[in-house]
């Protein structure tokens, strides 16, 4: 398969010589409303303003439902009912049973795995491959772990006798949405809290199956809120004064403004933000690995992924090697439905995005950077991108700065060990990197010095809910997942 | 009878004890209304100055191991232990009651070696083998967040500044303190205690002067990646977390001067977890 003619373009051309059968999953066992409503109090109740909005599936831009739009009248419907939930019920329940309540929902999850991924694929874009395999398994994972640690708090803080925090209101991304609701809903609920959640406006249709689960668990009403809408909805949870806390993942603009907003206050507040994680290609390495390996770290989920390995680092020795194998393995990537089995990159989640991807990519090639995209065909309907890859790019480049969350890869090239540290550190991010090496002792040094919270030694954009994720500097605050994770959601004595 | 030799109080910036670049100063009195010293009022200058040589000092401090830090801080506890006599009577000069400066001179020696005695083990504290699914070696462990600048409390002038100080630099960090504005003089006899005991230039600066003015400076310098007060202005407090945002810096509130415990040192950790993976 990987006959070369020439090495400066691709050989391979997988569109005229092999022809997949469409294997598209099935969606007729999916049951969706034509409408849904604000999860409070453990009832879907009508928004107070009578407002829906639509959401659509990114790859048709067909309508799948409307949605509820919550105000700040909901908003704070939805913080006194966690608020009373915390007061009366959950704080006074024996840890053990507070357990039980989200094994049940990790459970449910898991019996219910092959709908919510569907689902997660039409709300948002990403290909069934990856709901099925990664975002649904592991957000019942991180429930079926946390619910474990409810009642070993103390073994978690030695000596520091840690409690709830109280109410928690919690917002998260389009990019994985059932998985980030998983990875807020459930430390929070281990430890003792109780929540206010709102998803992304352009996915929230797992998120209120979340809630159908929630409600079938049983869980108290009132522990678990989802309140969906856009900026405004977000606001007005981050200023409710009856929220103890702030869990925020998105962008590190909206971050900032978050961080500003809480000033003065009492809320304590986690942050998952941005990055611009720097993948380094050591002469070392082993190479078709290392390509896996950047494939993976850039075109996973169409690059809307914070820690998405968006700079790379070639070592020049390597450099036309490892940059023709690219090419070539870019041309087998499958751009299309996301509900087809076969398809490597979906949609993009929405028009805006798709919009602010083609700006950026126009910026790298009006700042003279090299841009070459895979030949696939994409389709005429709905919002696709074709895998991208930009050369002769500079460190200044702006595509080489910004977060494009898209996939869109800038190369640069380096000698030496402590230039490559020295350029992936050159970024006000810090979320995560990766290195290839053969050699164990380089591993350790370039991942010691690269300040990023998450690195990757011969592999990418691997997740487990026992393993701690978050940033340095301008990624964010906090940790989410793992031992680590409980801290965001308990004070110490 | 013999004339004394007055002590000129100036700043503590990598490693030197230079005077403000402003020529701002204040004065400071003894309860009778007696003019103690000329107090350098530094200038935001001369805190990016000290954001300068932190930032240099604290790559080589993070290296340094962990038994050597330990050891460097106890060295700060023994070379105090040693001049306890003359910090017990500058603070009584600042106002303080002999009891009174007694109990804080020996609490701050306390804190230190308290400290210097995590040194090589709250990593392990903190640390994690993470059990993943996959076929991974996957750990967490803690590392310093950078360059950290202090606001000291307005009271306690030597137990303050050691207690923003030490969970700071045992961590791998290095910091910039705001020492207390009524207590200045045992801040800077403190930093010649530091410059005593082998602790590199630049892991520790020590600026005095007024609060209100170096507030905002030191929350919104885009070079610190951590600020902590301990304070109980609201307003200054505001201030820096407003501030904070523009790099998005942790803020640290330090309530209680007088708790010591590791949790405080993780405040100023970043948990960085490294997945390998397992086979040939």
């Amino acid at each position: 398969m990987s006959s070369k003619k020439s090495a400066a373009k691709p050989a391979l051309k997988f569109n005229t010589k092999w022809q997949y059968s469409a294997a598209p999953e099935t969606a007729d066992h999916i049951q969706l409303n034509d409408k849904y409503d604000l999860f409070i109090n453990g009832k879907f109740t009508a928004p107070s303003s009578g407002k829906y909005f639509d959401t659509i599936n990114p790859a048709t831009e067909k309508k799948i439902a409307s949605v509820a739009e919550a105000n700040q009248s909901d908003v704070d419907r939805a913080v006194k009912a966690a608020r009373s939930a915390y007061n009366n019920v959950w704080s006074k329940m024996p840890a053990k049973e507070r357990g039980k309540y989200i094994y049940r929902i990790a459970r449910i999850m898991q019996e219910r795995a092959r709908e919510l991924s569907v689902i997660e694929s039409m709300d948002g874009g990403k290909a069934i491959r990856e709901s099925r395999d990664v975002d649904v398994p592991l957000a019942a994972a991180h429930f079926f772990y946390y619910a474990g640690w409810a009642d070993k708090l103390d073994y978690a803080m030695p000596g520091a006798k840690p409690q709830p925090l109280g109410v928690a209101g919690q917002i998260i991304p389009w990019n994985f949405p059932l998985l980030m609701a998983a990875w807020k809903i459930a430390p929070a609920l281990a430890c003792g809290n109780t929540v206010v959640l709102k998803p992304a406006e352009t996915t929230p249709l797992t998120a209120m199956k979340l809630a159908e689960i929630i409600r079938d668990a049983d869980l108290p009403p009132g522990v678990v809120n989802i309140v969906t809408g856009a900026g405004t909805t977000g606001a007005a949870i981050v200023n409710h004064p009856g929220i103890d806390k702030i869990a925020f993942t998105g962008s590190t603009d909206v971050g900032k403004i978050i961080q500003r907003a809480l000033a003065g206050t009492e809320k304590k507040y986690t942050l998952e933000l941005g990055g611009k994680a720097a993948n380094i290609i050591f002469e070392d390495a082993a190479i078709d690995q290392a390509v896996e390996g950047i494939i993976n770290g850039i075109f996973f989920n169409q690059g809307h992924v914070c820690c998405a390995g968006s700079r790379l680092f070639v070592q020049e020795g390597v450099a036309d090697v490892v940059i023709r194998k690219l090419k070539d393995r870019m041309e087998t990537l499958i751009v299309g439905d996301p509900l087809d089995k076969n398809t490597d990159i979906g949609a993009i989640n929405s028009k805006e995005q798709l919009n602010k991807i083609k700006a950026l990519v126009k910026i790298g090639v009006n700042e003279g950077g090299n841009c070459y995209q895979s030949s696939c065909e994409i389709p005429n309907k709905g919002f696709f991108f074709r895998p991208t890859i930009f050369t002769g790019v500079a460190q200044s480049s702006k595509i080489v700065q910004e977060e494009i969350f898209g996939p869109v890869l800038a190369i640069q090239t380096f000698r030496t060990v402590e230039e490559a540290i020295e350029k992936a550190n050159n970024t006000p991010y810090g979320l995560s990197g990766g290195v290839w090496t053969d050699k164990g002792s380089k591993v350790f040094k370039v991942t010691s010095k690269i300040k990023a919270g998450v690195m990757w030694a011969n592999t990418y954009n691997k997740f487990d809910p026992t393993s701690p994720f978050g940033g340095f500097k301008e990624s964010g605050m906090g940790r989410e997942g793992g031992l680590h994770g409980l801290g965001a959601y308990l004070k110490l004595n | 009878m013999r004339l004394n030799i007055q002590k000129t109080y100036k700043l503590y910036i990598d490693g030197k004890f230079p005077r403000t670049e402003s020529g701002r100063y204040y004065k400071l009195n003894d309860k009778n209304g007696k003019v103690v010293a000329n107090i350098c009022r530094s200038s935001r200058k001369d805190f990016r100055d000290a954001v300068v040589s932190s930032r240099k000092a604290q790559a080589d401090w993070q290296k340094k191991s962990a038994f050597n830090k330990g050891q460097i801080l106890y060295r700060i506890a023994e070379t105090l232990e040693t001049r306890k006599a003359q910090f017990i009577e500058v603070l009584q000069l600042q106002g303080d009651s002999k009891a009174s400066a007694e109990k804080e001179v020996y609490a701050a020696i306390d804190m230190l070696v308290y400290y210097a005695g995590w040194s090589d083990k709250y990593q392990q504290i903190f640390s994690s083998v993470n059990p993943v699914e996959s076929s991974h070696f996957n750990f967490s462990f803690p590392e310093p967040t950078g360059v950290v600048s202090a606001i000291a409390p307005q009271q306690n002038g030597l137990l303050g500044l050691v207690s923003c100080m030490a969970p700071a630099i045992v961590g791998g960090n290095s910091v910039v303190v705001l020492a207390a504005e009524k207590y200045p003089l045992t801040a800077i006899d403190f930093a010649e205690v530091l410059n005593a005991s082998d602790v590199s230039g630049g892991v520790v600066n020590i600026l005095t002067g007024n609060n209100k003015e170096l507030v905002s400076h030191f929350s919104s310098h885009m070079d610190v990646n951590a600020c902590m007060y301990a304070g109980n202005d609201k307003e200054h407090l505001k201030t820096i977390q407003l501030n904070a945002a523009g790099n998005v810096k942790r803020v640290v509130v330090v309530k209680n001067i007088a708790e010591q415990n590791p949790y405080r040192i993780l405040e100023l950790q970043e948990i960085k977890t490294t997945w390998h993976p397992v086979g040939i």
